[in-house]
Order: C-alpha cells, then sequence, then structure tokens
C-alpha cells in the first residue's frame, strides 16, 4: 500500500489538472470570503454579504472564514478531485497498467485514497494560510489589532475542515468507482451539492417537517452545521446550524466510512473490462 | 514444476452471453505460445482472466502456481493488454518509473527497457505526443519492466511499422530463447507462424485447436496442373495410391513430399501428359485458421 500510495503521490503533483483546482479553490475563498466584503466595506455598499462587517474580516476569525466554503463550493472542488484521481484510470483505461503491477486492488485502492486524503489536507491548510495571510493585510490597513484564534480552536478547526474536504474526495471517488468514469460523476455530483442541497434547504425544507428532518443526515447540512458550530458566517451557502457541530461531525465521518467501504467493494468485485 | 499458465473449465458469461467457454489451457515454460482467434472469440477475455482483471464465472485459473489475487500472483509476469493505457501528463520515462514503484522493482529497469524497445530519445517527451507506434513501444517497455518469466502480450505489433514489428518479432524470439514463457495473442498469423513453438486457437469461446504450428499446417503437397486432368489423376493415382490424389480447383493435389517431384513428372510426361506447372503447396497458417474458425470443432493433439 506504501508504494501505491507514493505512486498515487507523484500522480497527484505531476497532474496539471491538481493545481488547476487548488489555484481554483483559493482564488474563490479568497474572492468571496475577503476581497468582495472587503470591497463591499470599503466602498461602504451594503449587499448579500452585509453581515461581513470589517472585524469578520480579521485574523480572529479565520477559523470561521477558512471553513466557510467547504460545506458546497470549495466541497464542490474537493469531489472533481476525489472523481479525476479515480475516474482518470477509467478514462485513460490505466487501471489495467496499475493492476497488473502487483498490487492489489484495495492496496491500490488505499493508496489512492491515503493521496486524496493528503491533498484534502493541502488545500484546508492552503485555505488556512491563504485567510491567515489576507486577513492580516486587511487589518494592517485598516490599523486593526492582529488578533489569532487559539491553538486548539485553530487545530479543530484544521480537523474540521480536513474531515469535511476528504469525506467529499471520498464521495467523488465513490462516483468515479460506481459510474466508471469522469465527466457523469462530475456533472451528477456537482449537481447535488449545487443544486439538489440547496433546493432541499431552501424550497423543500421549510415546506415538509420530513425533508427538514431528512437533512439532518445528509452530509451537506451537516458539514455546514459543523463550520457554522466553529465560527462560520450564515451568509455564506450552505452553512446553517441544523444539527450540532459534534453530532455534525459524527455523521460526516460516518459518511466518509460508508464512502470508502463502498468504493472499496464496487472496486473489488467488478471485472476490470 | 507448475506450469506458467494453466486454466482448467475457465468460462466467462456475461448473462445470456458465454464468452469463454470451458476452455483448458497450458503454457508450458519457455515456449512462445501463440493464441490465435477471431475477433470476439474470447482471447482477450481469458487473458484478463489469466491477470486477475475478470473473474471467472467458473473454472480455474493458475498463474506459476497461484491463483489470481494470491500473492506472487503478477510477481513474475508482464503484460500488455488491449493496447497501451499510459498517463498523458507524463512522459514515457516518468510512467515507467511510476510503474516500477507500483511494481516495487526500483527505477533500474527503466533505461533498459527502454532501450530494448527503442524509444530511449523519445523518453522524455510526454505520453500524449507519442505516435501510436510508440505507444505500443512503451507499452512492451512497461511489460518488461519487472524482467518478466511469463509475458502476456495481446497484439504487441499493432501500430508498428514494418521495420518495428520486425524489431518486436526479434525481440519476442530473444525473450522466448532467454527462457522467458511469452504467450502471444495476435491476429497476424504470419507474425505467430515465425515465432510461436504452439499454438492455439480459439472460436466462439472454445479451444477449436493446440499443436505446434507445423503439426496445425500438416505435411506439404504436391499440386500438378496437368492436360488431360483425367489421364493425369488415372496415372498419378496408379503411381502413389488412391488416398494421396485429390482434384482441387482443376489441379491435381497429390499428398507427398518434394522428393517425389521428379518421379511423378516423368511419369505424366513419359505417357504424354503436359504438364504446366509442378509446385510444392505448403498450408499456411492463415488457411488453417480460417478452416477451424470457420467450420465446426477440430481437435488437433
Amino acid at each position: 500500500m506504501l508504494r501505491s500510495w507514493q505512486a498515487e503521490m507523484i500522480k497527484l503533483v505531476k497532474r496539471p489538472a491538481t493545481w488547476l483546482l487548488l489555484v481554483l479553490a483559493l482564488l474563490l475563498a479568497l474572492l468571496f470570503t475577503y476581497l468582495f466584503p472587503y470591497a463591499s466595506y470599503a466602498g461602504g455598499t451594503g449587499g448579500p454579504n452585509s453581515d461581513r462587517t470589517l472585524p469578520m474580516l480579521l485574523p480572529e476569525q479565520l477559523v470561521g472564514n477558512s471553513l466557510g466554503g467547504l460545506p458546497v463550493f470549495l466541497g464542490a472542488i474537493v469531489l472533481i478531485l476525489g472523481v479525476l484521481t479515480v475516474g482518470g484510470e477509467y478514462g485513460w483505461g490505466t487501471w489495467k497498467t496499475l493492476l497488473t503491477q502487483g498490487p492489489t486492488r484495495l492496496a491500490t485502492y488505499a493508496g489512492k485514497l491515503l493521496a486524496l486524503a493528503v491533498a484534502a489536507l493541502v488545500l484546508v491548510l492552503s485555505l488556512f494560510a491563504t485567510g491567515a495571510a489576507t486577513s492580516v493585510v486587511i487589518a494592517g490597513v485598516e490599523s486593526q489589532p492582529v488578533a489569532w484564534p487559539s491553538v486548539a480552536d485553530l487545530a479543530v478547526g484544521l480537523g474540521a475542515g480536513w474531515l469535511i474536504a476528504t469525506m467529499w474526495a471520498m464521495l467523488g471517488a465513490l462516483l468515479a468507482i460506481a459510474l466508471r468514469g469522469v465527466a457523469l460523476p462530475i456533472g451528477l455530483g456537482l449537481v447535488w451539492m449545487l443544486a439538489v442541497q440547496n433546493l432541499l434547504a431552501v424550497i423543500a425544507a421549510p415546506l415538509l417537517d420530513w425533508v427538514a428532518e431528512a437533512q439532518k443526515g445528509l452530509p451537506g447540512p451537516n458539514a455546514g452545521s459543523l463550520v457554522a458550530a466553529l465560527g462560520a458566517t450564515g451568509d455564506t451557502p450552505g452553512v446553517a446550524a441544523v444539527v450540532g457541530g459534534g453530532q455534525a461531525a459524527l455523521v460526516i465521518g460516518g459518511y466518509l466510512l460508508a464512502f470508502v467501504a463502498a468504493g472499496g467493494l464496487l472496486l473489488h468485485r467488478r471485472d476490470i473490462l | 514444476m507448475q506450469p506458467p499458465v494453466q486454466t482448467t473449465g475457465l468460462t466467462k458469461r456475461y448473462g445470456g452471453l458465454t464468452a469463454v467457454r470451458d476452455l483448458d489451457l497450458t503454457v508450458r515454460a519457455g515456449e512462445v505460445y501463440g493464441f490465435l482467434g477471431p475477433n470476439g472469440a474470447g482471447k482477450t477475455t481469458t487473458l484478463r482472466m489469466l491477470l486477475g482483471l475478470i473473474r471467472p464465472t467458473s473454472g480455474a485459473v493458475r498463474v506459476f502456481g497461484a491463483r489470481p489475487g494470491e500473492p506472487g500472483h503478477l510477481g513474475s509476469v508482464g503484460a500488455l493488454i488491449e493496447g497501451p493505457a499510459f498517463y498523458p501528463y507524463l512522459s514515457g520515462r516518468d510512467n515507467l518509473r511510476l510503474l516500477a514503484r507500483y511494481a516495487g522493482t526500483g527505477a533500474h529497469r527503466v533505461p533498459v527497457v527502454l532501450d530494448l524497445v527503442d524509444l530511449t530519445d523519445r523518453a522524455g517527451d510526454r505520453y500524449a505526443t507519442y505516435s501510436l507506434g510508440m505507444k505500443q513501444r512503451l507499452g512492451v517497455a512497461a511489460a518488461l519492466l519487472k524482467d518478466p518469466r511469463l509475458l502476456i502480450l495481446d497484439e504487441p505489433t499493432n501500430g508498428l511499422d514494418p521495420a518495428g514489428m520486425a524489431d518486436m518479432r526479434a525481440l519476442i524470439r530473444r525473450l522466448g530463447a532467454g527462457g522467458c514463457t511469452v504467450l502471444l495473442s495476435s491476429h497476424l498469423l504470419g507474425e505467430v507462424q515465425q515465432i510461436c513453438d504452439r499454438v492455439g486457437v480459439v472460436s466462439k469461446g472454445q479451444l477449436v485447436a493446440e499443436s505446434s504450428v507445423a503439426e496445425l499446417r500438416g505435411a506439404a503437397a504436391l499440386r500438378v496442373m496437368a492436360e488431360p486432368l483425367d489421364r493425369a489423376e488415372v496415372l498419378a493415382r496408379a503411381l502413389l495410391g488412391d488416398d494421396r490424389v485429390r482434384v482441387v480447383d482443376g489441379a491435381l493435389e497429390l499428398a507427398v513430399g518434394p522428393q517425389r517431384a521428379a518421379a511423378v513428372n516423368a511419369e505424366l510426361v513419359g505417357a504424354g501428359v503436359a504438364v504446366s506447372e509442378l509446385r510444392l503447396r505448403e498450408r499456411d497458417l492463415e488457411d488453417v485458421f480460417l478452416e477451424l474458425t470457420s467450420g465446426g470443432l477440430t481437435h488437433v493433439a
């Protein structure tokens, strides 16, 4: 498994799409978490992010600000990475090349998942680092004091972000295996994350109690609840305290394990055509 | 000693379609074995089952005595199945290094196998820029990475130019001579005829013949164009016996070797028969293949 993991890391690092997704994620986080709200503040205009007053853009809010995108749009990017990492083997027909080298299917699969988990951690660390740098600049420009979250809050925030990002990456991997490709898993994954989750939350849940209850068991609302518990603002899409933070973490952990197990089972049992 | 490849009653069904049916196949150590069959006959499905990529519906597969999925099953096996497949954003060399890491062989074999397939000069270029022939050569290089004792090659000369095909044949012969067992699936029957020790022919998922190339092709015959033909036939039957003479497409076909050609010619000419052509007729593998795969089952010992 170690050999497979090393090989997967090399593939991830050398694949241009990986870096494109990372840059895109950081750019989106920077724009929507800091730059647009700051432009609104500096210009004295209100808007959809009018909750984002200057104190919300300072280093003290680093944890919530860094996690806010993970339930929806940053999560979608991690899901795409998961699909590309596993589904690319179907698209290029390289499963047969890999699986005739010696490692078992499950060892190869485990190597991929480990590499994805590392990539998710790198993304979350990068989000925190970019957010930290940006908020320090804003504090400097606005002559505000720089106060950081406690180390414990930072550690919990990093852990929660890593958990959520890894869960989405595993969902991407599962979709790629289930649908044996790249395009359809990305399409369906994005429809679920960007459209269906929002429709359920905004339209169906207020109308039907059972939908509102069912939401408490879905991965997106739990991710939104977890980041809300850690300080993400409610004006970010997908962020809402539907359940408590502890329950949300457990549910997300459960989904992560279920996605891993389902993907492993499918890959182990199915023929490589 | 366990044979490199042994299948017993190997069967693969997809719903109502039987792709491979009750296949018993044994490839002996050190031989170059040609695995022939028309499109859809079940060749690639069989090869994939040998490699553990496809699970048999029933029957058993053993590669050096190990079942697919058991430790060591693929440790000594190199394979190129149904065309090469690599990562387009990596160079040929990096693709091989990556596979060496999966295989745990270390990268020291990479320059060796690149040289073997004559790809060293372009090894630093991205795989996406390779021609079909270069991709094929990289596929063969990957199959050789583990310095395998069993090499499974599915159409290895696809996309190669004539010089490349000749090089590939020479390489396979060299590997065979060096003790590597080669299981070669190919549509190019001339190629198989030149380099294989034994061949197995599959049709509709079943093994319909398995033998040495020479045995499959059968004995040579003499073909005689003569006038008048009926007079020539009578003379030939008298000389060689009824069971060695038949008329095929307006000519005599005599089941004797070339050493009888002079006597046949003298007999016919001496009796006033005009002989316009007398030549040795050897069946090539293509004739045999078409017979075997278009008709019923013909088991050759």
